[in-house]
């Protein structure tokens, strides 16, 4: 096999079966099911996902199609993470949608397949201009994704407003990426770091950067570019949910990753950029929780919990190399088992039609389904971060790494906001185990054989991330080597 | 001397003068030299052409925008087999290899023909085909 095929094998893996769907999906009854499709989605998955392992064998780094893609243990990592949230999302959705709700539920597969690839495609980029498609192919699947319950007027909100504020974001990464192209006469990160210790332009070069984070910083939900997400995250199909805010974002940190690296060669710039990223991270980890605390929409109210662990995690960005890398990488990671955990619950007790909104509405739920809620509850504990769940280590590693660069303010106004947070989830948490007020709110449906498969899953990788994070912390930091060997 | 280095965006600055002023100069030329008769005629929305009936915000059925949008992409698809033409010779040159830029055509022309396909089967080729699940 060529090395060129070889460092794309998961995203041509995710393409071919993304195609197959769309293909196959004409020849159903537009209201048949298609679960088959479902199932076709969930082997093209397991197949990226070796091949991904296949390239963590080969142990080497390939510098392909020009210089733009490069395959590492770093883009392995991120590969293996992605997948595994795919993974996740197609076993919820495979039932998610009832024959007859939506005709275009086969679709539906093929698009969170072509948002993998986008979202892959993104973390194996040393090219700007490969990340800006890599982006690109990422947010119009989720575009739609975000709409997919047609009928509702907050579907059609979701959509809109996800995809007006995305396209006015990506503006900002692309001026940025020509403002790097002026400082430094090159759009390949690897030229870029070299490019910015000598460039004439200092200003322009910050500039560049600067536009860049607000591009990257609206993906991720950071504040003060937050503000679509509540509304996005409340009208949009809950295992969509589940996934963008999870997978997309764990793309782009790592290509704010890959960025924060190219500002080793220059001390005055990376000064500047922590500076840049303190401010994101503490802005965004006071109002994502403040915000939370007053929502009464439990969906609205993890919106706002994904906005302050986007914060806890732009902390690990100002650490020491290697250490922030490593601790933003496995942080990821375990935000992205319990986050899509919990989105998984939520998906499965609603079901399409979603009655249940108020966090009021999940009263009586221990009663009901004792193993569902035990394991929102268990996921609600790892947001918070209790010790023994994936989100204990991750906030440990982030605030270790900050706190060994000098940055104790910034672990302490972490643990702080880790303290005002646990209030939110614990009102959701004790709602769990409470009586049942009257008739209002909806049923709860039951979860499908499927979806109890990705949610024990989920439970099982959180709690392995919290008891032993060993391999995947080791895999993080051997991630973390190659792109600092490489940019120094 | 060493010229500094902004003087090299000196041709962009004359040029957008230069666009500025000719854009600038015409409408000003035809507004000091030309004759103003403002007639009723003269200063409806179509000077020759229908008149317009009703308001532009009202409903059209989802088959116009169906058509519109398929138009355009296909024709952005067409438009990338141009760069790709004019460089075909050169290619073996480039990638080193007899057929790879012949292979890579191939591929495209592929996932261009699955979309037509998939757009061909589920019916929005066909105008009288009801479109209410769109």
């Amino acid at each position: 096999m060529s090395s060129a095929l070889l460092s794309i094998l998961p995203e041509v893996v995710l393409t071919v079966t993304g195609v197959l769907i769309m293909l196959a999906d004409p020849f159903f009854a537009p209201k048949a099911s298609k679960k088959a499709l479902g199932w076709l989605a969930v082997l093209g998955t397991l197949g990226a996902a070796g091949a991904t392992l296949l390239q963590l064998r080969t142990h080497q780094i390939l510098l392909t199609f020009s210089g733009s893609i490069q395959m590492d243990t770093f883009s392995v990592f991120f590969h293996l993470l992605i997948a595994s949230i795919v993974l996740l999302t197609l076993l919820v959705s495979l039932d998610y949608f009832k024959p007859g709700a939506t005709s275009h539920s086969g679709e539906y597969f093929a698009l969170v397949l072509f948002g993998a690839v986008g979202m892959m495609l993104m973390t194996c980029s040393v090219e700007l201009l490969m990340v800006f498609i890599g982006l690109e192919i990422s947010s119009i699947s989720t575009y739609i994704l975000a709409g997919y319950r047609k009928g509702q007027a907050t579907a059609s909100e979701s959509s809109l407003k996800y995809f007006l504020l995305g396209s006015f974001a990506t503006a900002f990464f692309l001026y940025g990426i020509a403002l790097a192209f002026g400082a430094t006469g090159t759009t390949s990160l690897n030229g870029i770091a070299s490019g910015l210790s000598v460039t004439a332009f200092p200003t322009m070069a910050f500039l560049a950067l600067a536009m860049m984070l607000v591009g990257l910083g609206f993906k991720v939900s950071a504040a003060p570019f937050h503000v679509w997400t509540p509304d996005v995250y409340q009208g949009a199909p809950a295992p969509v949910v589940g996934l963008m805010s999870t997978a997309p974002k764990a793309a782009v940190f790592a290509v704010l990753l890959r960025i924060t690296a190219t500002t080793y060669s220059s001390e005055l710039l990376h000064a500047r950029w922590v500076w840049l990223i303190g401010i994101i991270a503490v802005l965004s980890m006071t109002i994502g929780n403040l915000g939370a605390l007053l929502q009464k929409d439990a969906k609205r109210m993890l919106a706002y919990s994904s906005i302050a662990h986007a914060g806890y995690l732009m902390v690990a960005y100002t650490a020491l190399p290697a250490d922030s890398i490593a601790a933003a990488a496995f942080y990821t990671a375990g935000y992205a088992a319990m986050n899509v955990g919990a989105f998984a619950v939520i998906s499965q007790l609603g079901g399409y039609d979603e009655p249940l909104r108020t966090i009021d509405d999940y009263r009586g739920l221990a009663q009901k389904h004792p193993v569902l809620a035990a394991a929102l509850a268990f996921f609600l504990l790892s947001l918070i971060g209790i010790p023994f769940t994936g989100g204990f280590f991750g906030k440990f590693y982030v605030f270790n790494a900050a706190i060994g660069a000098g940055h104790v303010w910034l672990a302490v106004l972490g643990l702080l906001n880790s303290g005002v947070a646990c209030f939110y989830y614990l009102r959701l948490l004790t709602a769990l185990y409470s009586r049942k007020l009257g008739e209002e709110g909806g049923e709860f449906e039951g979860s499908s054989p499927a979806a109890a498969i990705a949610i024990a899953g989920a439970v099982l990788a959180t709690l392995l991330l919290g008891v032993l994070p060993g391999k995947v912390l080791g895999l993080a930091q051997r991630g973390a080597t190659v792109q600092v060997s490489r940019n120094r | 001397m060493q010229i500094p280095y902004i003087w090299n965006y000196l041709p962009l600055a004359l040029q957008i003068l230069a666009a500025l002023a000719l854009a600038g100069g015409m409408v000003t030329a035809s507004y000091i030299l030309g004759k103003h008769r403002r007639t009723k005629v003269k200063l409806s929305t179509y000077e020759c052409g229908m008149e317009p009936v009703g308001d532009a915000r009202g409903r059209f059925t989802v088959r116009f925008y169906m058509v519109a949008m398929l138009f355009i992409l296909f024709d952005v698809e067409a438009v990338f087999m141009l760069p790709w033409a004019v460089i075909y010779k050169q290619l073996p040159g480039i990638t080193h290899s007899r057929f790879f830029g012949f292979n890579e055509m191939l591929v495209y022309i592929g996932f261009v023909a699955v979309g037509l396909f998939y757009v061909w089967k589920k019916g929005i080729l066909n105008w009288a085909a009801d479109k209410g699940d769109l």
